[in-house]
């Protein structure tokens, strides 16, 4: 394999490792409206993802640096002719962002409630628009001689972009509901359970029609196992689901999610930006690349830098391995410094049952850093595999998780 | 000249990238400085096990998450704007530029905002040491990134380990290590990062002062004073001493920005330091002149008689130099913002510094007081002007005012700092090779541009408000009560340890140390 289209494949990875980790953040950020029904709730969700979603995030960061660095054209005609639809996208990232960090920084109601608000439609928004972009990256855009795009917003709304907007949202939001019934316990697990049945099936509707489309329209053989791979993953983890095998379920749809990403960078290759106007303005690998001696040294940041990154992420899923459930949330978090909440408000312990899920968690702990190591496109899948196998194993499973006493949503929500 | 300038086409790409990234830059050097700053606290707590350490862990590190979160956000659209305003730069430097791009986001940013997390949410999750582990990481992954960051800006400024090649018309890297390692990188980053240390020992400063004056959480404070008094102290002197460095450096790659930094319009030898002016930029001239003689040529080459090149004889070298190719007529930059923002810089970075020393030498140790000056620990200290003479109660109070506004100098400091380092390398993008006016995105239209940039300085305008409110939240609530949980760290990563509070089957419903 020659340079550049080395780093066609490692440009591709990494937005297949964003599209992996920040799917699920996004869909748990769209869980807030669809699935939480109060605040604690809501917290329970928020917190699944809140020592990672960062992390999760410099994903993008590192596949548009990494693009800027090894396909400058492909970076400038791509950033400068999306330009609205990438505002968007980027303002999103920006509220959303603060959103997390700040919502719970002061009691007011209102403050909190605008926050919530802005976690929805900041995840909802960009799951949508990079589906858009996607589609419309692999479709083509009008691109003239001169390597600038010389389309409008219109043309980036076309039918097919749209529906490869509404099928990464609704992957996303499935990716998050099974990863949500793989890290809460409690009724949020079952319903997020029950929730991803529905959405799942509607996810192999639409994901189905628009690989299909994608093949029709450019497709090779490669990209039709990938095509096959990822509506046989989405099955699966429906069936997963359905059984209870909440670890699998998780993995199998971010099984489907690599096999998507895969599918568009297929349908893509040999051109990193097809001009719809004439064969010959489309930028191809080849012609966009950087020298050869830039993609050297890029090559070996790549090769040394992201074992790396997925060895203390994939760290990190394993030390917050634990499930959440309302009883966790930190009862006062906005209680002013210095006037700390008496032990008062804490939410009423619930009577405390056996710890299955705990004991069986950390009896695999280390089983799954060797995951951590070994396997590289589901860094965070391994990290929770085990507690799914607890969940499955040793854990009555989340009827019995119903039955047992949850503290009052207002106790467990604290005044928030 | 003024009137053309606001109809080019990268007039607003220039505004756009200047708000968005000054903004930025507002946050930048205090998440680089608060996270050492807290490492320390952190590690003092951990090896003499002071609770007064913990609580300021606690306090400060509450801040810096306040802070650092606007700073990521913010980072997030810089990795795009380049790309989307600056197409033809992209494309032209990419080869070159994009290296150090993306070497800070697969190095620094995963390790930085990975190890943000666990740090946040470890308190319980992770033992002693491990959750210690974790903000150091934090903290080189902030000088890291600004590392990489900063040898792209310095190769805008001086650029080195390239050619071009002729095929394609483009930029290309010939040797990265020069790149990373040329003096210009060297100096920008060592004046940028004690720049920051400034600008973070002077927001410890100041807050501690707001509580010292009104004697509230003194034991806290009073290590805080010290600590960010004696960082204020050091970095303002290696801001100086890096400062100078990078002026030097300067003079020789681009003579016309600290000419015009210093409204030096003709050539003089011995050459002085202006201290004020007033001119006439069409006629290049000062009409008012404040004048230290022979200061100049110090600052420019160690000796108080060299000549150093005026701007209009610059302009005349460069015209002759690029004319016949880029025909670009005038290679002044914006004299006046180059002219004030190297005094402000140099003015509000140096009045901090200055108020350290004297604050240092206030409170000094005891051993330099005579014993009826002596505080211990959990008093407030008194401001001692000698061995025996404390500090009148009204100059007392001024001080402690001036500590508390001291915060906001380095941060316009800083601003000014890269107003003028950007600004004074106009016409260029990068110098003497790529002119700003060819380096916009030419499939954006202005509408395009002027709504981002409407959008932007709304949406940060909001969030300023909303950020220095929760800060002033905080900061005024002072350091929190310790709890059993902070007292007793897990033993195990993962938070299941054998002892401590919660062991055992509770620990399953334990609620979190900290919670979104």
């Amino acid at each position: 394999m020659d340079l550049p289209t080395l780093w066609f494949v490692v440009i591709a990875v990494l937005w297949t490792g964003y599209f992996f980790l920040e799917g699920f953040d996004f869909g748990v950020g769209v869980l807030t409206k669809l699935l939480a029904r109060d605040r604690a709730e809501r917290r329970v969700l928020v917190n699944t993802i809140g020592p990672v979603w960062d992390g999760n995030e410099v994903w993008l960061l590192a596949a548009a640096g990494g693009t800027f660095a090894a396909f400058p054209d492909w970076y400038a005609t791509l950033f400068s002719g999306f330009y609205l639809p990438l505002l968007v996208i980027l303002l999103s990232l920006i509220v959303r962002g603060v959103a997390f960090e700040y919502r719970a920084k002061r009691p007011e109601e209102r403050w909190q409630r605008n926050w919530e608000h802005a976690i929805f439609w900041c995840s909802a928004l960009p799951a949508f628009l990079w589906g858009v972009a996607f589609a419309n990256l692999v479709r083509g855009v009008p691109i003239g001689p001169d390597k600038e795009y010389a389309g409008g917003l219109p043309d980036l709304l076309s039918p097919y972009a749209l529906l490869g907007g509404v099928v990464t949202l609704t992957l996303f939001t499935l990716h998050g509901t099974v990863f949500t019934a793989l890290k809460t316990v409690g009724p949020i697990r079952a319903r997020a359970r029950r929730l991803a049945t529905g959405l799942g099936v509607l996810v192999v509707v639409l994901a189905t029609g628009f690989l299909g489309w994608t093949q029709a329209d450019g497709g090779g053989p490669a990209s039709l196992v990938a095509l096959g791979v990822a509506v046989a993953g989405l099955s699966a983890s429906l069936v997963a689901n359905g059984r209870g095998r909440e670890g699998w379920a998780f993995a199998f749809s971010g099984i489907a999610i690599v096999a998507v990403v895969a599918q568009l960078f297929l349908s893509l290759f040999p051109d990193v930006m097809p001009s719809s106007l004439r064969p010959e303005w489309s930028l191809t690998v080849a012609g966009a690349a950087s020298s050869p001696y830039t993609l050297t040294i890029m090559t070996w940041c790549a090769v040394i830098a992201t074992p790396l990154v997925l060895l203390y992420q994939g760290w990190t899923y394993w030390v917050f391995r634990k499930r959440i459930g309302t009883q966790h949330i930190a009862p006062d978090p906005h209680a002013a410094p210095g006037h700390a909440a008496p032990h008062g408000l804490a939410p009423p312990a619930p009577p405390t049952a056996p710890a299955p899920v705990l004991s069986a968690g950390a009896g695999v702990g280390p089983a799954a850093t060797a995951h951590a190591v070994a396997d590289a496109g589901a860094a965070s899948g391994a990290g929770a595999v085990p507690g799914a196998d607890a969940g499955g194993v040793g854990c009555p499973g989340p009827d019995a998780h119903g039955t047992r006493p949850e503290p009052a949503a207002g106790a467990g929500s604290g005044s928030g | 000249m003024h009137l053309d300038l606001a109809l080019a086409p990268e007039t607003l790409a220039r505004w756009q990238f200047g708000i968005t990234t000054v903004y930025h830059f507002l946050f930048v050097p205090l998440t680089i400085s608060l996270a050492s700053l807290v490492a320390g606290l952190q590690t003092a707590w951990v090896r003499t096990g002071k609770e007064k350490y913990l609580r300021a862990t606690k306090f400060w590190g509450k801040l810096f998450l306040i802070n650092i979160a606007m700073g990521v956000v913010t980072g997030i659209l810089q990795e795009f704007q380049f790309g989307m305003n600056w197409s033809d730069y992209s494309r032209f430097v990419g080869d070159v530029f994009g290296a150090p791009l993306a070497f800070e986001a697969l190095i620094a940013f995963f390790f930085e905002s990975t190890f943000i997390g666990l740090w946040i949410f470890g308190w319980d999750r992770l033992p002693q040491r491990v959750h210690l582990a974790c903000i150091w990481m934090v903290a080189v992954g902030t000088v890291l990134s600004a590392y990489f960051i900063l040898a792209a800006n310095s190769w805008m400024q001086h650029p080195v380990g390239y050619r071009i090649d002729e095929e394609s018309g483009r930029a290309e890297l010939t040797d990265f290590w020069h790149v990373l390692t040329q003096n210009t990188a060297v100096a920008q980053f060592a004046h940028t990062i004690t720049a920051a240390f400034l600008t973070g020992a002077a927001f410890m400063v100041g807050i501690a002062a707001y509580h010292l004056v009104r004697r509230r959480h003194v034991a806290v404070m009073r290590t805080s004073l010290r600590l960010g008094l004696v960082t204020m102290v050091v970095s303002g002197l290696l801001v100086a001493v890096s400062g100078d460095r990078l002026a030097k450096i300067m003079y020789e790659q681009q003579p016309m920005k600290m000419a015009a930094a210093e409204a030096l319009w003709e050539t003089e030898g011995p050459a002085p330091f202006s201290l004020f002016a007033i001119g006439d930029v069409d006629e290049g001239h000062n009409e008012v002149a404040v004048e230290v003689p022979g200061l100049l040529s110090f600052l420019a080459h160690d000796d108080l008689s060299s000549p150093v090149p005026g701007i209009n004889d610059t302009n005349e070298a460069l015209r002759e130099q690029f004319d016949e190719e880029l025909g670009l007529g005038d290679y002044r930059p914006n004299i006046p913002v180059a002219y004030w923002g190297f005094r402000w810089m140099i003015g509000f970075g140096m009045s901090s510094f200055a108020l350290g020393a004297v604050g240092l030498w206030l409170t000094r140790r005891r051993r330099w007081l005579a014993p009826d000056l002596r505080t211990g620990g959990d008093e407030v200290p008194r401001l001692a002007l000698t061995r025996t003479r404390e500090l009148g109660p009204t100059p007392s109070r001024w001080y402690w005012r001036a500590a508390f506004l001291t915060m906001a100098f380095p941060l316009i400091a800083n601003c000014w700092g890269w107003i003028f380092t950007e600004m004074g390398r106009q016409p260029w993008a990068v110098y003497g090779v790529l002119p700003t006016a060819s380096s916009v995105s030419p499939s954006v239209s202005q509408g395009e541009v002027i709504a981002s940039m409407s959008v932007y300085t709304l949406l940060y305008a909001a969030l300023a408000v909303v950020e220095f409110r929760l800060l002033a939240k905080y900061a005024k609530a002072g350091p929190p009560e310790l709890t059993d949980a902070d007292r007793n760290p897990p033993t195990r990563i993962g938070g299941f340890g054998p002892k401590g509070p919660g062991a055992g089957a509770e620990d399953t419903d334990r609620p979190m140390a900290f919670s979104y």
